[in-house]
């Protein structure tokens, strides 16, 4: 729902590391993205592809890596990694206490690109 | 054939936002003004909960609104009609508020007279979850009508906030809303939350959680 702002940060960001001269075109950029953001894959590329005509970054290719939800035990501080469904009943491994805080998991991270 | 060559960025996308957020909170520093981030569905009731919010309060604080909406005014005009500073910011289609919008509502108000400033965030529990706005709390409402499992289908939501209202709470009785589960899902994902029980209707809870407001309030004043 909010892949335009976050599409125009990217490519503000590649822009920025692509100096006229130095690159030809942008041909991959690779994504961390938090498997706890909401954001579509598909709509991410949807809005680069868009506004990107006419920059060298035109025609990129984004890749997104899924990067996992972790939380933090309330009670014995062991962190653990969950997948997205488990988060209807957080549980830590170690102890078995149900309070548990959130860690990462909503990350934004552009990681490097392919260039020519 | 070109030679492909490897760029490191290693930049968050979020960076200017989380920058933009940090001088907003720089900002309230200076003033002493403390900013709340409210947060709901449409219709759990931002606007009445913060009508009866500042009522409670008084002549306490001196206290400032902005509403966000997508493209309406209603909200605003209903928040000033009652005699209280308002802005208006119009998101123009966008579903959630950030740090330069924030930003720009600020600086329609006059801080150094205001102890305290809510913004009545867009009407969703997805977008403005992700979104740094620059505030010192962020509460949310969940009214009862929108049912005990939401924290199941919006997570990320219930993890950012410090305070969640549970209004509507005059309803209780004629649904099957079941406060028990809601309570052990909201604590499973965000133990340290702190939550009240309101009715903005009947005014039911407005005290406990307008005495939780002006301790926080107090506290920032002094740090």
């Amino acid at each position: 729902m909010h892949e335009l702002p976050v599409t125009e940060s990217i490519l503000k960001i590649v822009l920025r590391h692509a100096p006229p001269g130095s690159v030809n075109r942008i041909v991959r950029i690779f994504l961390e993205i938090g498997e706890l953001s909401e954001l579509e894959d598909e709509w991410i590329q949807h809005y680069f592809d868009y506004l990107s005509k006419g920059t060298v970054a035109e025609n990129a290719q984004l890749v997104i890596q899924r990067t996992p939800i972790v939380f933090q035990c309330d009670s014995c501080a062991n962190a653990f990694e969950i997948k997205k469904e488990a988060l209807k009943n957080i549980r830590c491994p170690e102890c078995g206490n149900t309070r548990c805080n959130l860690v990462s998991g909503k990350a934004y991270l552009i990681k490097n690109m392919e260039v020519v | 054939m070109e030679e492909i060559r490897l760029i490191e960025v290693k930049e968050e996308i979020q960076a200017d936002n989380k920058a933009k957020a940090d001088a907003v909170r720089g900002r309230l520093m200076a003033h002493k003004t403390f900013l709340l981030n409210l947060m709901s569905s449409p219709g759990a009731g931002k606007t009445t909960t913060i009508l009866r919010t500042i009522e409670a309060i008084g002549d306490d604080l001196q206290v400032g609104v902005i509403e966000a909406d997508i493209d309406s005014m209603i909200d605003a005009e209903k928040i000033a009609g009652a005699g209280i500073t308002a802005v208006q910011l119009r998101t123009g289609g966008f579903c959630h508020l950030d740090a330069s919008m924030v930003e720009k509502g600020l600086e329609g108000l006059d801080l150094a007279s205001l102890d305290l400033v809510i913004i009545e965030n867009v009407g969703n529990l997805v977008c403005p979850a992700e979104f740094d706005t620059g505030a010192i709390k962020n509460a949310m409402i969940l009214s009862v009508p929108e049912g005990d499992d939401k924290p199941l289908k919006y997570p990320l939501m219930f993890t950012v906030c410090d305070v969640l209202l549970i209004n509507k709470i005059d309803y209780l009785e004629l649904s099957d809303f079941d406060l028990h589960a809601l309570r052990e899902r909201v604590m499973n994902l965000n133990p340290r939350i702190t939550i009240f029980k309101i009715s903005s209707k009947t005014g039911q809870g407005i005290e406990a959680w307008t005495q939780w407001l002006k301790k926080a309030v107090d506290e920032f004043k002094l740090s």
